[in-house]
């Protein structure tokens, strides 16, 4: 029987040395090593043989099984067509093939973050146009012609009477002369300043909300922004309420948060005061109130407008608002 | 507006840390932008002792001192100022020092002697007024102390964002009396006490030689006016330009600096007119009528309109009104007889004339956000006052008061429950009553519940109730008040259909690999050129902004297609030159003047560059139109909107598209938009190179087609067959064709179940005219398992027609 071995190798070494394409070589592997092959059928038939002569057998089988494995792999290394996926899998290292991306505009999802926080809370949207008459963007909201408070924005005109709308603030207006109360909308979209520098740029994102209704509080008002805060930036993030002028709401509130960069130790972004200034509110002027003919005795509100580009900034450390409308692909794609 | 403590001091008791008053004054509403030490420039100066002088061997008039500045060594130091003498203690001014007017000290040589610091006067370091040599620190002080704290000065200026409704914190007595409402306890301003000295034998009254005469009084309702003879035109004092410096104000010459310190004291602009130089005496308020030209006092000449207020004498114009005075009046060197002038303006008249003229003057801030209407003739007085000790003058007996509008004090009921209710807050009606009393308000308690607020002159923002809830709210303390949470019913609403369904592009877009852009509202005026637009394009009917940023945005976008080019430029300048990407967002038509413009809101794309880059698994291939269809149709497909038809663009509504390479899309009669390959001109307009393809549809249209119902069906329970036609057709036939062709059969034949071309062929062995075109009709039942006997003569009908319809051929 030993010899039996020997000769299955020199007549497998022989072969597999003539051997001349894949096939070939495929076909001597199966024949020596496959599960029919011949050194399998050899295994199986060791029991056949003398007890004592069973573990050599064994041995050099399971030996020459080795060698020719290793053989045969070697002739299929010499063959031109060489197939090494056949024998060594894939490299797994390999980049796979590309897969585009498409990402949406950071101010789009920010926007929406802020819109969904506030859809949690029962607000509706309301959008309103982009461009405005003089009477929705200034008259309506108790800015008269000639009011100092027209100085706070840099407006954009088309006509004598038509402007770019500074502030989402025209959909407060708008939305109430339509709707009586309880209103509870926010309004997201494009506002325009005649102004461009390293901190602005002539159009920008706001959101304006407006709740109304009969027994609506400045304590409400804080109740409502403290949880949108609580929610954008996290729960314990501590906030102010400082007292400010808009002349459509009375008392106007600006909303510090505490900066989120330093925790309030005061660093470059806060400019040393340890607090940001992230919105503008108050309680709706009775003038407002009065221009879109809901009775003051009865109702009260509070509006807020939130910078958006402002919060982007803040959540994702952008440090120049101009990046928002390069649309660079390397900044968008971060997002 | 600028706040020095020290000023403030005058008027209040204040012990405060100048952080903690930045604190509580913002937090009362008036926000402190930034906190100063004045005297943090003396920090770098230091007590010095002059330990031996010697005369300069090159210069008469200069010493060279050698001086003891706390150092280890004596250093040497050239000296010009006459006093200088051994053992004198003196400030000095170390290498590396910036002195006050930006004045940085060297080392250096004088005339050839080593000088390593200077040794400083009072008026160099802005102590005081004297020149003539340096400071006689005259102490016994330590060399090398630092200045400010030798001399224990020390000032802090609190730099304030005031909001435009507090024009009553336009002055330090308006600050004053702010602070005074959040020490502990209240304080009220101490006013400045001062006396009218006895007018001198021989001089009369005012009456006698001045004549005010108030022609508009809709526009200056109040008129005061005093007189001074013989003034001394001189420098201030140093207190008064010391005073002035430290809000930021330059010293001029005493009379002007006094009306800019009474100004900044009580808020009450005032001018000074040279008396001699107002003609027959007279003063007349009036608008400007025939008048056309005015030179004010920083000799700029101005236009005047007829309805500017301007401050006549007898025969001519001498001021803008509340605005500037005018140069042919102004108080100059040889002036000895001075006019004073305390007004109260209109305020919205004030304000044009500023815009108009493009003058903002101190004067008229003030008076465009309202001065206290009744505060005109203690601010003439304490004026008048200051002349008379300042400027050596005497004056001339009583004063003007022209006062034919005079004002209606303000008394509004309060009611505290409404107020509670506002805030949100629980006060008691004596505890609002007390708040209200702390900034200067009259209050009457009528009721458990009701005030009767008497509203000072001087607070032009309080006209209603709800204003005087702001009062007690900011004094109160905004984070004192309870935070509540309003009731909201449990009764949602659906989001708005145009947001979801944008929500919803963007989803798909992103999908398909498209990022989002923004781009601004405006683009370049040229811009409806450089795309090629045809004269009576919709697209021409821009909007034109007046007062553009620039050039490059000086009108509304009428497409979003410029917007796409531009962003594909900036892109490929940073080397990103495969693109894909897209735009939500309004266009604007001009409509008639006066008007709105039509808001038309579009989703638009781009894609340029490589369908795929060079890499170990494929090779670099460019995009074409084909890539944007298959998007475009995707995009359709995911909104489940169906029969749209794609069809040649043949007239010229879009010329940046290149002829032949681009497509209208249409849902029956209603164009949804296009989409083609951007013309070569085009893109050479637009600085760019390379093939770009864009998509432009309008966002109404697209979501008018939305599928209202989605309803599931139920898959297939037979297996389909499949057999392909082929055709020879002459090269101008369309596929778009020959599928609407069998879609019309397969309308009559349920066992159509989809066709669709699966190879185009052009060229050898085929004629030039001819291509080769491939379809694969699948069939299927949904009874039965389908065999080829049961379509086989559907599938030869179905060749038949399309072969006589188009003239074709089969293949040899």
């Amino acid at each position: 029987m030993q010899n039996s071995i020997i000769d299955i190798e020199k007549e497998a070494f022989e072969s597999i040395g003539q051997a001349t394409d894949s096939e070939q070589l495929e076909q001597l592997s199966i024949k020596y090593l496959g599960r029919k092959g011949v050194l399998t059928k050899f295994l199986r038939n060791i029991s056949s043989l003398p007890e004592d002569e069973r573990p050599s057998a064994g041995k050099n089988a399971n030996i020459l099984k080795g060698k020719l494995e290793k053989e045969v792999k070697a002739a299929f290394l010499k063959l031109d067509t060489f197939d090494d996926k056949k024998f060594f899998g894939i490299d797994v290292t390999l980049p796979g093939r590309p897969i585009l991306r498409g990402s949406l505009h950071p101010i789009t999802q920010v926007a929406k973050e802020i819109s969904d926080i506030f859809l949690r809370l029962g607000f509706d949207i309301a959008e309103s146009p982009e461009v405005e008459t003089d009477y929705y963007n200034f008259e309506a909201l108790n800015i008269p012609k000639y009011h100092p408070a027209r100085d706070m924005q840099d407006t954009f005109y088309v006509s004598e009477n038509i402007v770019l709308r500074t502030h989402t603030s025209p959909s407060q207006p708008r939305v109430m002369e339509k709707t009586k109360p309880p209103v509870r909308i926010i309004s997201p979209g494009k506002v325009f300043r005649c102004d461009s520098d390293i901190t602005h740029t002539p159009m920008f994102y706001q959101i304006e909300g407006l709740m109304v209704d009969e027994n609506i509080s400045f304590g409400d008002l804080k109740g409502i922004l403290t949880t949108f805060v609580h929610q954008f930036f996290d729960k314990d993030t501590s906030l102010r309420f400082r007292p400010s002028f808009f002349p459509f709401t009375e008392p106007s509130a600006e909303v510090d948060i505490r900066c989120v960069m330093c925790k309030g130790k005061g660093c470059r972004i806060c400019s040393k005061t340890g607090w940001l200034e992230v919105l503008g509110s108050g309680m709706v002027h009775p003038a407002v109130f009065e221009n879109v003919g809901y009775d003051t005795d009865k109702y009260t509100g509070f509006a807020f407008g939130i910078g958006i580009e402002r919060m982007a900034m803040l959540k994702y450390g952008i440090d120049d608002i101009r990046k928002f409308y390069e649309n660079d692909m390397r900044f968008l794609g971060q997002f | 507006m600028k706040v020095s403590l020290s000023w403030l001091k005058e008027y209040i008791h204040v012990d405060l840390e100048p952080s903690v008053m930045a604190k509580k004054l913002t937090m009362a509403g008036l926000e402190v932008d930034a906190v100063e030490e004045r005297y943090d420039y003396l920090n770098n100066i230091v007590v010095a002792k002059v330990n031996e002088v010697k005369k300069h061997p090159n210069a008469d008039k200069l010493s060279v001192c050698m001086v003891d500045a706390g150092g280890d060594e004596l250093i040497q130091i050239v000296c010009g100022a006459p006093n200088v003498r051994e053992g004198m203690v003196v400030p000095c001014a170390l290498p590396g020092t910036v002195l006050p007017g930006d004045f940085k000290i060297k080392k250096g040589k004088l005339r050839g002697e080593v000088s390593a610091g200077m040794l400083c006067s009072a008026s160099e370091l802005k102590l005081n007024t004297d020149s003539a040599g340096i400071m006689d620190l005259e102490g016994d002080f330590v060399a090398g102390t630092p200045l400010d704290e030798a001399l224990n000065v020390s000032d802090t200026v609190f730099e304030i964002d005031l909001t435009p409704n507090r024009p009553d914190c336009l002055s330090i007595i308006g600050v004053a009396r702010e602070v005074g409402a959040f020490t502990e306890p209240k304080q009220t301003v101490r006013f400045p006490d001062f006396m009218l000295p006895e007018s001198k034998i021989g001089y009369e009254s005012i009456h006698d030689y001045a004549k005010v005469q108030i022609i508009d009084p809709d526009l200056c309702p109040r008129y005061s006016a005093g007189l001074l003879f013989d003034v001394t035109i001189e420098p201030s004092p140093f207190w008064l330009q010391e005073r002035l410096e430290s809000i930021g104000l330059t010293p001029i010459n005493n009379v002007v600096d006094i009306t800019n310190f009474v100004m900044m004291e009580m808020g009450q602009p005032l001018h000074a007119f040279d008396f001699d130089e107002v003609a027959k005496g007279k003063i007349i308020i009036r608008r400007a009528g025939s008048d056309t030209n005015f030179t004010t006092l920083d000799s700029k000449d101005h236009k005047l309109e007829s309805d500017m207020l301007m401050i006549c004498d007898g025969k001519r114009p001498v001021a803008l009104a509340g605005v500037m005075g005018g140069e042919n009046s102004e108080i100059s060197n040889s002036t000895t007889r001075v006019l004073v002038e305390s007004a109260y303006f209109n305020p919205i008249s004030i304000r044009k004339t500023a815009k108009k003229t493009g003058i903002a003057s101190d004067a008229s801030h003030r008076f465009e956000r309202g001065v206290d209407p009744d505060g005109t003739v203690k601010a003439l007085n304490r004026a008048v006052s200051l002349m008379a000790q300042i400027c050596d003058a005497t004056i001339a007996k009583d004063i003007i008061d022209e006062h034919p509008n005079k004002p209606v004090p303000l008394e509004l009921d309060l009611n505290t429950n409404a107020l509670n209710t506002r805030l949100g807050t629980n006060l008691s009606t004596d505890a609002i009553g007390e708040i209200l009393t702390s900034v200067e308000f009259k209050v009457e308690k009528t009721d458990d519940i009701l005030l009767k607020v008497g509203v000072p002159f001087f607070r032009v923002d309080v006209i209603r109730p709800e204003d005087l809830s702001e009062e007690v709210a900011r004094l109160w303390g905004y984070n004192n008040i309870q935070t509540s949470y309003p009731l909201v019913p449990a009764k949602g609403k659906l989001l708005d259909e145009k947001i979801s369904f944008r929500e919803k592009i963007r989803q798909i877009m992103t999908g398909f690999s498209f990022s989002e852009v923004i781009n601004y509202n405006f683009i370049n005026e040229n811009s409806c050129d450089r795309l090629n637009l045809l004269d009576n394009d919709k697209r021409r009917y821009v909007e034109t902004i007046l007062n553009p940023i620039s050039d490059q945005m000086s009108v509304l976008r009428s497409s979003l297609i410029p917007g796409l080019l531009e962003t594909m430029k900036r892109n490929i300048s940073q080397q990103s030159d495969t693109l894909k990407f897209f735009e939500i967002g309004k266009i604007f038509f001009a409509t008639q003047k006066g008007s709105l413009p039509e808001e038309k809101e579009m989703i638009a794309g781009l894609i340029t560059g490589n369908r795929s880059d060079s890499s170990w698994c494929s090779k670099k291939t460019k995009v074409d139109f084909f890539d944007l269809k298959g998007a475009v149709e995707g995009f359709f497909e995911a909104l489940m909107i169906e029969n749209i038809v794609f069809g040649k663009i043949e007239d010229e509504s879009c010329l940046y598209y290149k002829d032949g390479y681009a497509a209208y899309v249409k849902s029956g009669d209603t164009l949804m938009g296009t989409l083609g390959k951007i013309e070569e001109k085009v893109l050479k307009n637009y600085g760019l190179k390379q093939d770009a393809f864009i998509f432009d549809f309008s966002f109404n249209a697209i979501q008018d087609l939305l599928p209202k119902v989605v309803t599931a069906e139920s898959l297939p329970k037979f297996p389909s067959i499949s057999r392909d036609i082929t055709i020879i057709v002459d090269r101008t036939v369309t596929v778009g064709a020959i599928l609407k062709q069998i879609e019309l059969i397969s309308k009559k034949e349920v066992l159509i179940e989809n066709v669709f071309l699966f190879d185009v062929f052009e060229g050898q062995p085929l004629s030039e005219d001819k291509k080769s075109l491939s379809f694969r009709v699948v069939y299927r039942s949904t009874s039965k398992t389908l065999k080829e006997k049961n379509i086989k003569k559907l599938h030869v009908n179905i060749s038949k027609i399309i072969l006589d319809q188009f003239n074709a051929d089969l293949p040899e």
